[in-house]
């Protein structure tokens, strides 16, 4: 059932948003201790959300646009007084004192949070297999990685325990896991998505976005969480796209880029996924201009300057002070390397010390310096394409979900998950991945949609095209 | 620009120190490698010459935001201590920062 026939039901009675919470929890009881998607999941603070969204019901009242309508969190997502660890030894047992916005929105819309997912370890890692908490499996093989980092938001819609989760974007966070559990995934443009709350990895890059089982579904939360927000100074002051006006309007006339930089490299199966989708586009009016972006075969290099440099800074606040755990030492500094040295994984520590290396004298230049200028390579590279087409179409991934143990020996075979997803983290475009078929072995394929700043709209339309010719 | 020479253990060490992270040998070692490789990876942009390139720190032409100077409330003292690792008199607690007077 769609999200908007479920909040439907809830509004006019015929289901309770109390049923809906037991079916949820009685959904991820069955599987999750296998698939471990959930960090936190509290059964009668679901319930008594939902007893609330009853009695509002009940009292004539709106409970909002996802009325009963269940939402996993992915655990980067500050929510008041419920544990928030980034699947991080460092805040393990740690409780925000307030709320992201996007979770008070979610609450303002009658959704029902349902509870914290897994994740790689401050969202650094393609596999979840960077949590301190253990993987996350995926629940359509589960000998396989969901994807990361937001896996466990990823994994949860996957499984079907629920419609919707949020997850955050800062290199392919939310496409790639999408793509490995077969699931609609979107990171919007830079700035539409408040990041208040959202505990920082790279700021200039990091997106919230929405999972979701369908493309409408997906437009509804990506509506409901998006807009300005004063408390967030990156929120851009300007409306939020309006996806759900013009979903089915298809896709006659609209131009779609295909350039090599987002297709070479895949596995057979995903190409040749990838064709037939161009082709299904084209079947309903679009049509295809071949192009050429040499520079995004870049985007990959500089991010692993980038993200991790301004990793470096944004996780110097933990340092046993004002927040998660502490491991005593005589003197301050002493207590900091060691809070620091036990509190952090190795993928976390990698990227701290690459990014205070770039960022160190003598090789600032030499790295973050030129990073910083391919970003803008890139960049200008977008709006060159645009300048010619209004969509590209690629692959959102270069394999479908890899094996646990396959790429955590060699970090660089690991990043190389991200080729396609990291260019519009750089640029802050929006982008989303869409189920589009199966491969030999039966594993969810990916096909990645990618335009100009709030574009949003148009990915939307095109991605509708995709999930109703998806089957054929 | 500076030349990008290989990251070495004493780099991985240096950096450490200054992340205030500490490392066994073993761990230096296995680290060295990994950034290494990372580090050659980036190469291919380090040795671009982009000369006329203007850098880009952030999608958005960011401006300062200003609001009103008003009074509003902000985070409860009480629950933020409650989570803090160590308290004294409503405050963080630290270790000393300082040694004795020689």
């Amino acid at each position: 059932m769609s999200v908007f026939d479920l909040a439907q039901q809830v509004r006019t009675k015929q289901r309770r948003a109390i049923d809906v919470a037991n079916d949820t929890l009685a959904a991820i009881d069955a599987r999750d201790n296998e698939i471990n998607a959930f960090l936190h999941l509290d059964a009668e603070t679901i319930r008594s959300q939902a007893e609330r969204i009853d009695a509002t019901v009940d009292a004539g009242g709106d409970p909002g646009r996802l009325a009963g309508v269940p939402v996993a969190i992915k655990d980067n997502l500050c929510q008041r007084g419920v544990p928030t660890t980034c699947a991080s030894k460092i805040l393990e047992g740690w409780k925000p004192p307030y709320d992201a916005t996007v979770i008070t929105k979610l609450t303002q819309a009658g959704a029902i949070l349902v509870g914290k997912t897994n994740l790689d370890e401050f969202a650094m890692g393609s596999s979840t297999e960077n949590s301190a908490f253990g993987a996350t499996k995926n629940p359509i093989d589960p000998s396989r990685v969901p994807g990361g980092s937001s896996g466990g938001s990823a994994a949860a819609v996957g499984a079907d325990y629920l419609p919707l989760s949020l997850g955050s974007d800062t290199g392919g966070s939310i496409r790639q896991p999408a793509a490995f559990c077969g699931v609609v995934g979107l990171k919007p443009t830079y700035g539409t998505v408040s990041r208040y709350g959202l505990i920082a990895f790279a700021s200039s890059l990091d997106q919230v976005g929405p999972f979701a089982r369908s493309v409408d579904d997906a437009g509804i939360l990506f509506e409901v969480i998006a807009g300005h927000d004063p408390m967030d100074s990156t929120s851009l002051n300007a409306p939020a796209p309006d996806v759900m006006t013009t979903i089915n309007d298809g896709v006659a006339g609209l131009r779609v880029g295909i350039v090599p930089e987002l297709i070479d490299g895949t596995s057979d199966e995903v190409r040749d996924r990838v064709v037939a989708a161009q082709e299904a586009l084209v079947a309903q009016g679009a049509t295809l201009v071949e192009l050429s972006a040499p520079e995004l075969r870049l985007g990959l290099a500089a991010y692993y300057l980038i993200a991790p440099a301004e990793a470096s800074s944004n996780l110097a606040r933990y340092d046993g002070v004002r927040y998660g755990n502490r491991v005593d030492a005589p003197d301050v500094a002493a207590m900091m390397t060691a809070t620091r040295t036990a509190g952090f994984g190795d993928e976390v520590k990698r990227r701290i010390m690459l990014g205070t290396y770039a960022l160190s004298a003598g090789y600032y230049d030499a790295y973050y310096g030129q990073a910083q200028k391919v970003r803008t390579l890139i960049i200008e590279t977008f709006a060159r394409l645009y300048a010619q087409c209004d969509v590209l179409l690629g692959a959102t991934t270069p394999t479908t979900a890899f094996e646990f143990g396959a790429k955590t020996a060699d970090p660089m075979a690991m990043y190389y998950s991200d080729i396609f997803t990291i260019p519009s983290n750089l640029a802050g475009h929006p982008a989303m991945s869409v189920p589009f078929g199966v491969d030999g072995d039966g594993l969810p394929i990916g096909v990645q949609l990618l335009g100009p700043a709030l574009s949003e709209p148009t990915l939307f339309r095109a991605a509708k095209i995709l999930e109703s010719e998806a089957g054929r | 620009m500076s030349e990008a020479r290989p990251l070495d253990a004493s780099d991985v060490t240096k950096v450490a120190s200054l992340a205030r992270l500490s490392l066994s040998d073993a761990e230096v070692e296995r680290f060295t490698g990994q950034l290494a490789r990372i580090l050659e990876s980036a190469a291919e942009i380090a040795e671009l010459d982009l000369g006329d390139v203007s850098p880009t720190a952030h999608p958005l032409a960011l401006a300062n935001v200003l609001r009103e100077d008003d009074v509003r409330a902000s985070l409860d003292r009480d629950e933020v201590l409650s989570q803090a690792p160590s308290v004294n008199d409503r405050r963080f607690s630290v270790p000393k920062i300082v040694g004795e007077a020689p």
